[in-house]
């Protein structure tokens, strides 16, 4: 049943978005956009800064979540569907991590596209580990979502959501992109140590897992009027 | 008021005023000298600021699942709190760090953690005061995330090899150093729980008020 519904509100809103593709296209449009503000200003005599790569992408990778995070709530709130939504006679956790798991799909395509340009623009040589970068990518996103989830869907019927969104995930995600960036600097050493990308892979797991239990715990009561 | 607050606050305004003598009477830490002094002012903020985000935490993972406004008023009182100690230790701080490491600064875990700790608190006063209606649930939210931050503040020192000391320095303090140190500490936490008590009681009384003004309307 959890997961049926799960399966559903994922399916809800990957329909919704393959018909428009409005959040698609525009995240990755934004995202780019940022990566080359960065490109243009990090970039001297074709010599990019050192370690420069990691931390744009990530970067980009926040800008762009935040983007998405608030515009699929905006939606729902337009149509007053995530009224229906909680109306359902559903697992509230159940909904949350179909909404997560949309979003997670999301930010994954579109750092799909972020990584080749930013490997292309700073001639980091992100590619060559490729098993590596998709763990590191994969937990980041999901511990940075985790918590947009929550805040953007208490958010929707706040007035100020969109300056508060900003405002709450930065400062408790700092950590996933610390060690995001961190994690994604080690892969990109001429000399690769896997301890040290090891090591923040499992403090950003440890992220995921502190982030998603909060959340699951705290969604029904945050959610309840 | 309860009857304790009046006492309590004499106390504690005699124990910050004995604490620059035991402070000036402590012995000179052996390489940073006099600029160690700061210690007894910087550990004691900074148990506070940590102990606040808990207490806020907590008060707030009750009201949401209790629902009871009191546990709200604490909530907010701890964290305007948990924003003042957690400035006085990011003040004290770099003013040491200064003198003993040469920077103002370093962007090691214990030092990120605690700004990141200290900048949720902001976050939760921004939400509460610009939030619009439903904001108390949503601080609420913000508090429980703050405080799973503070085991991490705390234990950053033993896992990381930081430039700030670790946790396991106080304990093995001398006793001329250890006084000065706990008596700060108590002053603190004295001070901490006079003021807790002062802002809900702030708020508990203009929730009357608001209460009156409702009754008095219908």
């Amino acid at each position: 049943m959890f997961f049926r519904t799960v399966w559903l509100v994922l399916r809800k809103d990957l329909t919704v978005e393959v018909r428009s593709r409005e959040i698609a296209y525009t995240t990755l449009f934004f995202a780019v956009s940022c990566v080359l503000v960065f490109a243009f200003a990090l970039v001297k005599e074709g010599r990019p800064i050192e370690d420069g790569a990691a931390g744009i992408l990530w970067i980009a990778i926040a800008f762009a979540g935040t983007l998405a995070l608030g515009r699929t709530f905006e939606r729902e709130r337009q149509a007053e569907t995530l009224r229906a939504l909680l109306l359902a006679p559903a697992d509230r956790p159940a909904i949350y991590v179909g909404k997560l798991l949309g979003i997670v799909g999301l930010l994954l395509a579109a750092a799909l596209g972020l990584v080749p340009l930013v490997a292309l623009l700073f001639q980091a040589p992100l590619l060559d580990h490729p098993f590596w970068l998709a763990s590191i990518v994969t937990t980041g996103t999901l511990g940075f979502s985790a918590v947009g989830t929550l805040f953007a869907a208490m958010l929707v019927r706040a007035r100020t959501r969109d300056v508060l969104l900003p405002v709450l995930l930065y400062p408790i995600t700092v950590p996933v992109i610390i060690a995001g960036v961190r994690a994604t600097a080690a892969l990109l050493e001429p000399e690769l140590d896997l301890a040290i990308v090891r090591f923040w892979c499992a403090l950003l797991i440890c992220f995921d897992v502190v982030f998603v239990t909060l959340a699951l715990w705290t969604f029904e009561p945050l959610m309840t009027d | 008021m309860p009857k304790w607050f009046t006492p309590a606050a004499i106390l504690c305004g005699l124990m910050f005023a004995v604490s620059p003598l035991l402070i000036a009477n402590a012995p000179y830490e052996s390489t940073m000298g006099l600029v160690q002094k700061i210690f007894y002012f910087h550990l004691p903020s900074a148990m506070t600021f940590l102990i606040s985000g808990v207490i806020c935490g907590i008060a707030s993972l009750r009201f949401l699942f209790g629902g009871d406004p009191r546990h709200d008023r604490t909530a907010w009182a701890a964290a305007e709190l948990t924003v003042l100690f957690g400035l006085l230790t990011l003040i004290t701080g770099p003013l040491w760090a200064r003198k003993a490491w040469g920077v103002w600064w370093q962007w090691d875990v214990r030092l990120t953690s605690s700004l990141m700790g200290w900048m949720v608190s902001v976050a939760y006063l921004l939400v509460r005061k610009y939030g619009g209606p439903g904001s108390d649930k949503l601080a609420a939210g913000l508090a429980l995330f703050g405080m799973a931050n503070v085991p991490f503040v705390y234990i950053s020192v033993n896992y990381w090899r930081t430039i700030h000391p670790a946790t396991s320095v106080v304990p093995t303090l001398p006793a001329s150093m250890g006084l000065p140190l706990w008596w700060c500490l108590a002053a603190f936490l004295l001070f901490f729980t006079l003021m807790l008590r002062l802002r809900a009681r702030l708020e508990e009384q203009r929730a009357r008020l608001d209460d009156l003004y409702l009754s008095l309307d219908e």
